[in-house]
């Protein structure tokens, strides 16, 4: 028991050994940043490094905890999103008081987004979601001198609330009809009744607001916006991902039954979202907030992948959120850069930004072009397999309006790269010398976005795991 | 890896061009790298004649899995149509290097940016799998937005993004395409496909998808606007590319997948194309008549004769079919050439507006000899490509014996006589007449630009003077496509 136990949780247990690590740590004698970025950043290596050893399949607990490789393969790639960004926070954090309390309130989250992932049951998936929502708020707060970041924590805790709520709601529903709380009881229990369907749109809505599916994407912009750039790029691809990955298992699984009814919802959706996101997208200004809408229709493209069968869509959700992982995460760590450095957050202020610093550029240039779906960066493939795992449903009109949308994205991103290449500036971002850990999370996510697509072991490997579900 | 090595050479040059050091090292290994590129080109094609085509149906296969579940295959392989096109790729870039060779503003990313071109181009016409050719039509559009709004002129940022935007929709409506495809026959295999024929049903529904977002690329009107912009704000070498090269990508991609793939729907279709592409002959050539900017004056004529292309395409017999190809063989060394030629001219009077232009043979006889024969070309003088292009189109047009289809023929060739009325009118303004004084120190061609007019001239004579040896390349390639066509329409 006890070994299987050790050996099934492994990855939460290495966080929950980290946290403490680090709480022991701030309680014994002071030390600078510097010596606490770097202790963090080699165990987050050390973790990274272990997911990837002995994964094993199996259950536990009365099936309120499960694994498998697909899931081990989940965590490890949030594991990797949350080393890149502790490397590229440390230009923020060099400078704050609170350093251990960040990494703990981080690593909490995680921890809530593991269980999540390997919940086998409705209770123990909303006890993760709890646990990865309510740390994330306070971290949110960090820039602990700026209001807006108060204000973002603010609306993030509502928000989240309010998801919560719905979920809670939609879980207490479905216990109800069905009378069991266990994923691998539920699917033959559900027969289509319209409270069963209400109680699936009430989970749905959960479910949307924490990816922020439009019409329930309006916290988005704004927590983007206020909060620290390194919460703000964890919310978008570790938190985004996580629920992503459960998302999709409990669709394909639970819900299968549904099918019918979530395949319309989830086409509505994904449409709305996707149009949402990129009118919006085009008007922005400021790089957060123009990052938070892009990201909005990059969840209504992933929403086009789900719609697919099962095998397709989660395979292509998985590597999507690979890619994304990398694409966003090298965008994000140029401006947590610049940031950083200069205070400038704004898209105006990046003209002329190839004159000062042709490498920055490309790797930004690079990203948005991955994030726009153009080849040979990784985007490209992603998007692609996702549009083709929704039209292996056959309904075209779907993938047209889709991949139409495909042209107004590619217009905001472009509008950025024209400001950095082509617009003219007096006073372009100085020079910039990119310290040590940036520098190599930033290269790590280049090399990433630019070879992910050729080693087609990578797909092939996540297509096979998919197959699980 | 024969063919592999089409898409290493550009890359591996692209990537010794990042660690230059120095205007001068960049362009030597530009320049070294075109070369290689078309020596292993007309390498290449000595070893194509030799092989026996009509056996293998096309030479140099090479298959490897890509992404294995999705049974999506690198897969390549020419025969002669791509074989033409590839030659003509060749052709141009080294043109292309040659005719930039004094860009000096950040001439490292220009060259770079070149080669990524040229490998998109590159990889488009030797793929046999639709993801491969969609992979590489994809790769094309990057460069050319950054080549226009970084060293283009005028509104440049306005025009790079025109362009980037209507080519991606342009792709997003092919992707629908070979989605549609690849669902209702399992592969993206294209010999595979062509092997076991898609339902009539499911093609009608898709031959437009695939035909339009192809037809993007290569000016079908009513998407044509990006090209008068794109290329008037290109810089030359870009724009010599784009009408080169990237307007072929939209006119092979039409051949090889929308009409080879789904025959049947090419038939029900063919009155679309045949209106669209006449209405973009008449109007290109009239639109040109207006133009008063020389640049702009070839761009609205390469929508005009990228129609012929269409045409051919649409008029579905082998004849015109050859035709389609050699115009786009013809245009292509044609327009770049043009390109060239008022590249030169610009960066020597800064102008390329006909009125302020005049009297240039006096002092450049050189230049002013190239704009001559590149004008004569398009107005399809006998003896250059242009003629033996029209011609063969014309020909094949007419064998449709539908009196709708013969009566486009008839406006189609009309429209040669507003063709020599707006080429006419250019050349006679820019070259004859009385000259500025200004330009009476004007130096004439310089050797790098000597040698890429020479070479693209050398191809529009040899097309023009000995067509039946192109003709060999390209008959058993549209024979195949010929016999899907029949085959189907009885």
């Amino acid at each position: 028991m006890w070994v299987d136990v050790l050996l099934l949780m492994k990855q939460e247990l290495m966080l929950v050994a980290m946290i403490f690590f680090i709480l022991f740590l701030k309680l014994g004698r002071e030390r600078s940043n510097e010596s606490y970025i770097s202790i963090v950043n080699v165990l987050l290596l050390i973790n990274l490094v272990a997911g990837f050893i002995g994964s094993k399949q199996g259950m536990l607990f009365n099936e309120m905890f499960r694994t498998n490789e697909l899931m081990v393969l989940e965590k490890n790639i949030l594991s990797l999103a949350m080393l890149i960004i502790s490397m590229q926070s440390s230009v923020w954090l060099k400078t704050h008081k609170h350093v251990p309390e960040f990494y703990v309130l981080l690593l909490s989250t995680m921890l809530g987004m593991f269980f999540m992932i390997s919940a086998g049951n409705l209770l123990m998936f909303y006890l993760g979601l709890e646990l990865s929502t309510i740390p994330l708020a306070a971290a949110a707060n960090f820039d602990l001198v700026k209001r807006q970041s108060s204000e973002a924590a603010l609306k993030l805790i509502f928000s989240s609330a309010f998801s919560s709520s719905l979920l809670l709601f939609g879980i207490s529903m479905i216990y109800g009809t069905t009378g069991s709380l266990t994923f691998s009881q539920i699917p033959p229990l559900l027969t289509n009744d319209p409270l069963q369907i209400f109680a699936f749109i009430l989970l749905l809505a959960g479910f949307a607001f924490k990816i922020s599916v439009a019409p329930f994407h309006m916290w988005t912009a704004d927590v983007y916006e206020g909060a620290p750039v390194a919460v703000t790029s964890f919310l978008s691809v570790v938190s985004k991902g996580a629920v992503l990955f459960v998302f999709i298992s409990v669709l394909y699984t639970v819900f299968k039954p549904l099918a019918a009814a979530w395949y319309n919802m989830l086409f509505i959706l994904s449409l709305l979202t996707i149009i949402t996101g990129n009118l919006f997208a085009i008007r922005q200004n400021n790089f957060k907030r123009f990052l938070a809408f892009s990201s909005i229709a990059q969840v209504g493209f992933i929403l086009v992948g789900i719609s697919g069968s099962s095998q397709f869509g989660t395979a292509s959700v998985v590597y999507f959120v690979l890619i994304y992982v990398f694409s966003n995460l090298a965008a994000f760590g140029v401006i947590a850069l610049v940031s950083g450095l200069t205070g400038k957050e704004n898209i105006t202020d990046y003209k002329g930004f190839y004159k000062t610093n042709p490498l920055l550029s490309w790797i930004l240039t690079i990203a948005l072009f991955s994030l726009a779906g153009v080849p040979p960066t990784a985007g490209f493939f992603g998007k692609f397999f996702l549009l083709f795992a929704g039209a292996g449903k056959g309904n075209f009109l779907f993938i047209t309006i889709a991949a139409l949308n495909m042209i107004i994205s590619f217009y905001y991103y472009l509008r950025v790269v024209r400001a950095i290449f082509m617009d003219e500036n007096p006073k372009p971002i100085e020079t910039l010398r990119i310290p040590l850990l940036p520098r190599i999370a930033l290269y790590t996510c280049t090399v990433g976005v630019l070879t992910v697509g050729f080693i087609r072991f990578i797909y092939n490997y996540i297509h096979a795991l998919s197959t699980g579900l | 890896m024969l063919l592999s090595l089409l898409i290493i050479f550009p890359l591996l040059t692209a990537l010794a061009i990042l660690f230059c050091k120095g205007l001068k090292q960049v362009r030597n290994i530009a320049l070294s790298g075109a070369a290689l590129q078309a020596g292993y080109v007309v390498y290449l094609l000595l070893l194509f004649v030799q092989e026996d085509i009509a056996v293998k149906g096309m030479a140099f296969q090479y298959a490897c899995s890509w992404f294995e579940p999705l049974s999506i295959n690198y897969h390549v392989g020419v025969d002669g149509i791509s074989m033409v096109m590839i030659l003509l790729t060749a052709c141009i870039v080294l043109a292309g290097v040659l005719v930039s060779w004094a860009t000096e503003t950040l001439s490292k990313e220009f060259f770079f940016l070149l080669m990524l071109l040229s490998l998109g181009a590159y990889g488009f016409f030797i793929s046999l799998d639709l993801f491969t050719l969609f992979f590489f039509l994809e790769i094309a559009v990057i460069p050319k937005f950054l080549l226009i709004g970084i060293w283009g002129s005028g509104k440049k940022e306005y025009s790079a993004m025109k362009l980037a935007l209507m080519l991606m929709g342009g792709s997003a409506l092919v992707f629908v395409g070979l989605a549609g495809i690849y669902f209702n026959t399992g592969t993206f295999d294209l010999l595979a496909i062509a092997a076991n024929p898609i339902a009539r049903d499911v093609q009608l529904i898709f031959f437009p998808f695939a035909f339009l977002g192809f037809g993007v690329f290569t000016a079908l009107f009513p998407f044509h606007t990006w090209v008068p912009d794109g290329h008037a704000s290109a810089p030359t070498a870009a724009s010599m590319f784009l009408a080169g090269i990237s307007m072929k990508l939209g006119g092979y991609g039409c051949l090889r997948v929308a009409t080879f793939l789904m025959p049947d729907a090419a038939h029900a279709w063919s009155w679309v194309i045949i209106l669209l592409a006449t209405i973009a002959i008449i109007y290109g050539a009239f639109a040109t008549m207006m133009q008063t900017d020389l640049k702009y004056i070839n761009a609205y004529s390469s929508v005009s004769h990228c129609g012929f292309v269409l045409l051919g395409i649409g008029m579905l017999t082998k004849t015109s079919i050859n035709g389609a190809v050699l115009q786009m063989v013809s245009h292509g060394l044609m327009t770049a050439l043009f390109f060239a030629a008022i590249g030169m001219i610009y960066s020597r009077t800064h102008t390329r507006m006909l009125a302020q232009l005049g009297g240039l043979l006096k002092v450049t006889p050189f230049i002013s000899t190239v704009f001559v024969i590149a004008g004569l070309c398009s107005l399809g003088l006998p003896g250059l490509s242009g003629f033996v292009a029209e011609m063969t189109v014309f020909m094949g047009a007419w064998q449709n014996p539908d009196k709708w289809y013969r009566l486009a023929t008839i406006l189609a060739c009309a429209s040669i006589v507003v063709t020599a009325v707006y080429i006419l009118r250019a050349t006679g303004k820019t070259i004859m007449g009385p000259m500025s004084s200004t330009y009476e120190n004007l130096v004439d061609a310089k050797w790098n630009e000597r040698l890429a007019a020479a070479l693209l001239i050398a191809g529009i004579l040899l097309i023009g003077l000995a067509p039946f040896l192109i003709n060999q390349l390209i008959s058993p390639g549209t024979e195949v496509i010929m016999n899907r066509v029949i085959g189907f329409s009885k």
